[in-house]
């Protein structure tokens, strides 16, 4: 589904709040139909940058084009394509939920019935028809962010924003979102989704880019970062003096990781070598896995603790 | 600081005021009352109790008329005030209204001037609700009355504008007690509402006359329900009115401008 054409495009893309920098000259491409994913630790300038492409804060220096379009200079066209589902909660507590989809969709000129047909079919969507008539303080968190992805839909975007749609949902709720997105993208919408959850963005995204101080510090697909940052197993275990020893001394291209009291274990060598090591500590539990998106999410962004033991 | 541009604005400005026409709606009847009952309490109290003591004839009528026009100027002021310092400050701060609205195609230039002209035509429901009671009491001696919702609006808008600087510029909602005691307080007692600021030293009222917005809308508000003008500062009728009107609009384009300007400031992040 993601074709060849560029949707966003950033050049030296820098935000600054005075003196500090949130995002510090970074350079990306969105195509169209694709789903990238923006990781990084709390304060990286994930939200930042979201806010710029959807023309809510202004660049201080670069360039950002979003489906052709000048953010500073053709913000109505650009916001009137884009659907936002927000990092914080600002759905109106003055209206009932049903009300609040109305409302939103009278910005973007769309006619009462039209809008109140297409709110209902989201409402139903995402399992929220028994809610339609109650107030948002009624509702609990997780049906908040529902009814905000939901709010993002109604002017049926090209390109979706979602700052952490899942954060409080339950795995219900989470699957529904999931669910959702993959089949917006089967319509060719282009997703553009910040999130903490690895699992969700190895799930969802074609590509992600992990940001760490407001810099893109790696991009790709999820499936080639992991082969390129830990390989295909991951051996965890207690911290032990002789176990370590034992991998470093067996297993030559080891990469051992301290985490506490917890050391994790990669290697590029194909499935089974860690079994063998793993025979020689029979008292000891060992869980051997697949590598993922968190480990390398934890590698490139996470203290090394094995180098200050 | 980055060149003055006069804000763009679309038929959107009127979205935004229709959400808070909206709510209004839905709660009519708590806004209602007060308005109504305010007024009727007044002109008990003052019709009842103090205007017996007031035998003589006030500024050429009884008391209790001189003061009815001064009600409709206060619900004008206390209406767009409030609604665009307390109410909008609520929806800017705590409920992200207006972080909801601009990630829309509608500007925060248009959300600004939508709370205005919200809390303008907030001025005018109640400032006609106040008319009526005055109107019931009958207090009303002329046909330009017509005109108090026009006036109502604009003196409101004046007053949003004024409001909305301030709501630009508070740090919290406890703020707001600064501007309402020691501006909107003394204007209440101050513009020629209770008595006929002629009554005053001259450079009072000069100082009323000049920085008082409320004196400019009694004023009127007195002309347009009575047919008549009160003298002041040796000023014609016709004189005096062409003040009050230009005053009026004049100071309410500057405001209107400098309120979009300061949120713009606070909101674009
Ligand atoms: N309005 C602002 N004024 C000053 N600093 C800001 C402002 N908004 C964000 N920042 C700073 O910019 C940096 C990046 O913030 P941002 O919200 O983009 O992070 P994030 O990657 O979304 O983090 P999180 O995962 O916690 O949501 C942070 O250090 C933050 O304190
Ligand atoms: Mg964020």
């Amino acid at each position: 589904m993601v074709s060849a054409n560029v949707l966003i495009k950033a050049v030296g893309l820098t935000k600054k709040f005075g003196d500090f920098t949130a995002v510090d000259s970074i350079d990306f491409e969105v195509y169209e139909g694709e789903c990238v994913g923006f990781l990084g630790p709390n304060g990286a300038g994930k939200t930042t940058t979201v806010r710029m492409i959807y023309c809510f804060s202004p660049l201080t220096a670069g360039s950002l084009r979003v489906a052709g379009l000048d953010v500073t200079t053709q913000a109505r066209r650009i916001k009137s394509i884009v659907g936002v589902s927000p990092q914080e909660d600002n759905l109106d507590p003055d209206f009932t939920v049903i009300k609040n989809l109305q409302v939103y969709a009278r910005y973007f000129d769309i006619p009462k019935s039209e809008a109140t047909s297409r709110a209902l079919k989201l409402l139903k969507f995402f399992q929220l028809e028994e809610k339609r008539d109650a107030s948002i303080a009624e509702l609990s968190g997780g049906m908040k962010r529902r009814l905000i992805i939901a709010r993002a839909l109604l002017n049926e975007p090209k390109i979706l924003l979602l700052d952490e749609p899942t954060t409080g949902l339950d795995p219900q709720g989470r699957h529904i979102v999931w669910d959702k997105i993959r089949s917006l993208r089967k319509q060719g919408i282009t997703v553009i989704l910040t999130t903490h959850y690895m699992d969700e963005a190895a799930a969802l995204c074609d590509r992600v880019l992990i940001m760490e101080n407001g810099k893109i510090i790696e991009n790709g697909a999820p499936q080639q970062l992991i082969r390129k940052y830990v390989g295909q197993d991951v051996l965890e275990v207690e911290y032990d003096e002789a176990l370590v020893a034992t991998l470093k001394s067996e297993l030559p291209d080891v990469e051992v990781e301290v985490w506490g009291e917890q050391v994790r274990v990669f290697t590029k060598q194909p499935h089974g070598v860690f079994e063998r090591v793993a025979k020689k500590f029979p008292d000891k539990t060992l869980t051997i896995r697949n590598a993922n998106l968190e480990d390398v999410f934890l590698k490139l962004t996470g203290r090394k603790l094995d180098e200050e033991r | 600081m980055s060149r003055f541009k006069l804000p763009v604005l679309t038929s959107r400005v009127w979205k935004v005021w229709r959400r808070n026409f909206d709510v209004f709606l839905k709660t009519w009847h708590v806004n209602f009352l007060p308005s109504l009952l305010e007024p009727i309490l007044y002109l008990a109290a003052f019709g009842l109790g103090l205007g017996v003591l007031i035998t003589g004839s006030v500024d050429g009528g009884s008391y209790l008329q001189f003061i009815g026009p001064g009600l409709v100027a206060i619900a004008v002021m206390y209406g767009a005030f409030f609604e665009c310092t307390y109410a909008s400050f609520v929806r800017m701060y705590f409920q992200k209204t207006f972080d909801a609205i601009v990630a829309t195609p509608v500007s925060v230039e248009e959300v600004i001037a939508g709370e205005l002209l919200w809390g303008a035509t907030r001025a005018a429901i109640n400032a006609s609700i106040v008319l009526v009671v005055v109107a019931g009491f009958g207090l009303v001696s002329s046909m330009w009355v017509l005109l108090v919702p026009a006036l109502a609006f604009f003196g409101g808008l004046l007053f949003a504008a004024l409001a909305m600087c301030f709501t630009a510029i508070a740090p919290d909602i406890d703020f707001f007690n600064f501007p309402t005691f020691l501006f909107i307080t003394p204007m209440f007692l101050l513009s020629g509402t209770f008595f006929p600021l002629g009554l005053l030293p001259t450079p009072l009222q000069v100082v009323a006359f000049g920085a008082l917005p409320l004196t400019h809308i009694v004023n009127l508000s007195r002309t347009l329900i009575l047919g008549r003008t009160e003298q002041l500062l040796g000023f014609s009728t016709e004189l005096m009115l062409a003040l009050n009107v230009l005053w009026i609009v004049v100071v309410t384009l500057v405001f209107f401008l400098l309120a979009i300007m300061l949120m713009k400031k606070r909101l674009i992040k």
